[in-house]
């Protein structure tokens, strides 16, 4: 028995988003399901390297403050839960939401755990080529620390038939953790590959949450957004037909209008007529947005075609360090002070033999991230020097020279600071999709 | 005087990998075809000098009123191993708003 129209709304947008509008959302949205997308590309392998240290840990640093606060609010209204907030332990993640159900006294709560993404094993036994740079996996040998394949929407679906009313993942395709809920509850066909690519249009604009409310968009006087400290998260009602309707709270701040879609919609798609999914090569290029009403927007003409017969998968691995120092310089001439003091770094590192693969320095305020070359001469700036090395010490060495500016450097620097930190590299592999199959785990309170 | 792009559209901006991903959209589509004469990939490296990407493509979405520029090799290596303080590069699409527009 399939329903003919579903609401549901997004939860977060990235692993450290805020939670109130979640909150609000839940409990005045008249929800049937919410999704937080908590797994940006690299976050797994960090959550990998946490859960080497620790057994128990490895899944969303936020997942228990999230749960306790949403799942008294979701439970009785019956709102079912699916998050990637799993990372890079998606049982340990299932296992604690079952703790924390019968804690708050839900007891027959059912959380599932859709495992399957992690393709390490595969990954070290074979040789895959790269995607995104030259070379193969192999290349990369003891520096590995993860492998992931983005899972489509299928494990999400086996897990709600099987009555989960949470369901944690770990890497699958964002708007998968959209997608899921609608194949499932307004019976979508996987070969239906118009609806797979509508399905993805919706997902791809709820996945960043605040961003389709106008998070991202407000330039002053250009373009206003109303009240963006109580900047509101989005919800869709959508038809069996997939023609979705985005609106967001009465009352809660932001705006939703064919202009903050259309940004949304574009926001990290390459090719639109392709935009490469595990479920679907999705065709955002005929999408229709039309305003339905204050903050009410109609999207449909979504389409899609097969997906790709592999599916992409990220691998983490340890890429050295990198070493930082900041100073600033302010006053008359401050630019050529600081210019002064990017040379004395750049002799100094020489002279003492840092071990420097790239070094990147900036005047803040200047040339930092202007790429148009125009300049300036502010009334202050920021001296930055960045490095990747190969070991921590030649890494701490950046911070120290910057230091030894206050004595050894250009008249009247100030407010030094320096950090040191593992890079944590990510690449790119593709690999068959009929050796990665999805699993489901059900724990129950 | 033709103005500047701000003047006649909106962007954002994203990534993927070292890939900078640029949306740009008219403010009206009346204004399109003069978005499609400025925003051109050999107008917006030149804009960008310090951006040295190796290839830029330009998507054109009329539906849409939109342009979708992917700029490869734009991040020095992307997120993760890119030293720029802005390893995103999402500043990049707000520094393409005062591209000079093209007269009528």
């Amino acid at each position: 028995m399939t329903r003919s129209t579903l609401r549901i709304g997004a939860g977060a947008g990235f692993s450290g988003d805020r939670i109130e509008p979640a909150l609000d959302l839940i409990e005045h949205g008249g929800l049937d399901y919410l999704a937080f997308e908590c797994l940006a590309e690299r976050t797994i392998g960090l959550a990998q390297a946490a859960r080497a240290a620790d057994p128990q840990a490895g899944f969303d640093p936020l997942l228990e403050t999230r749960m306790r606060r949403a799942l008294p609010l979701a439970a009785p209204r019956g709102v079912r839960i699916v998050t990637n907030m799993g990372a890079a332990n998606t049982l340990g993640a299932a296992r604690k939401v079952t703790e924390i159900a019968r804690e708050l006294g839900l007891p027959g709560y059912r959380t599932a755990a859709v495992t399957g993404d992690d393709v390490l094993d595969l990954v070290l036994a074979g040789d895959y080529p790269l995607i995104d740079r030259p070379g193969t996996s192999r290349d990369l040998g003891d520096a590995i620390v993860s492998a992931n394949a983005y899972l489509g929407a299928q494990g999400i679906v086996m897990a709600l038939g099987q009555g989960a009313d949470t369901v944690i993942t770990g890497r699958v395709c964002d708007p998968a953790l959209f997608l899921g809920p609608l194949a499932h509850e307004l019976g979508w066909s996987f070969d239906d590959h118009a609806m797979m690519g509508q399905g993805t249009v919706i997902g791809h604009l709820l996945e960043c949450a605040g961003q389709v409310c106008g998070g991202y968009f407000a330039d002053p006087g250009v373009k206003d957004v109303p009240d963006l400290a109580r900047l509101g998260f989005p919800y869709a009602d959508v038809g069996r037909d997939g023609v979705a309707v985005l609106g967001k709270l009465a009352g809660s701040g932001g705006r939703i209008d064919t202009a903050t879609v259309k940004e949304q919609l574009l926001y990290e798609i390459l090719d639109p007529a392709a935009y490469l999914q595990a479920d679907v090569s999705a065709d955002f290029r005929h999408v229709r947005i039309e305003q339905a009403g204050q903050d009410r927007v109609r999207v449909s003409g979504g389409m899609g075609a097969r997906a790709p017969d592999k599916l992409k998968v990220s691998i983490a691995y340890h890429d050295g360090y990198a070493g930082e120092g900041q100073i600033s310089y302010a006053g008359p001439g401050a630019t050529a002070r600081g210019r002064l003091a990017i040379e004395i770094i750049r002799e100094r590192l020489r002279i003492i033999g840092a071990r420097v693969e790239e070094l990147r320095c900036d005047l803040i305020g200047v040339d930092a991230v202007d790429r148009r070359g125009h300049g300036g001469d502010p009334a202050e700036v920021r001296v930055r020097i960045a490095a990747r090395t190969p070991c921590a010490q030649s890494a701490t060495m950046i911070g120290a020279e910057v230091e030894a500016l206050y004595t050894n450097g250009p008249m009247g620097g100030g407010g030094v600071t320096r950090s040191v930190r593992k890079v944590l590299a990510v690449a790119s592999t593709l690999i068959a999709r009929d050796l990665i199959q999805p699993r489901v785990h059900l724990e129950i309170a | 005087m033709p103005g500047i792009l701000r003047e006649i559209a909106h962007v954002r901006t994203g990534d993927k990998g070292d890939i900078s991903q640029i949306a740009v959209f008219a403010l009206n589509d009346a204004d399109y075809h003069r978005l499609l004469a400025a925003v051109t990939p050999e107008r917006v490296a030149a804009h960008l000098p310090g951006l040295l990407p190796r290839l830029i493509r330009r998507y054109e979405l009329p539906a849409l009123g939109a342009i979708n520029l992917v700029l490869e090799g734009a991040l020095q290596g992307g997120v993760t191993r890119s030293l720029s303080l802005d390893a995103h590069g999402k500043t990049l699409g707000a520094q393409l708003l005062d591209l000079p527009l093209l007269p009528e």
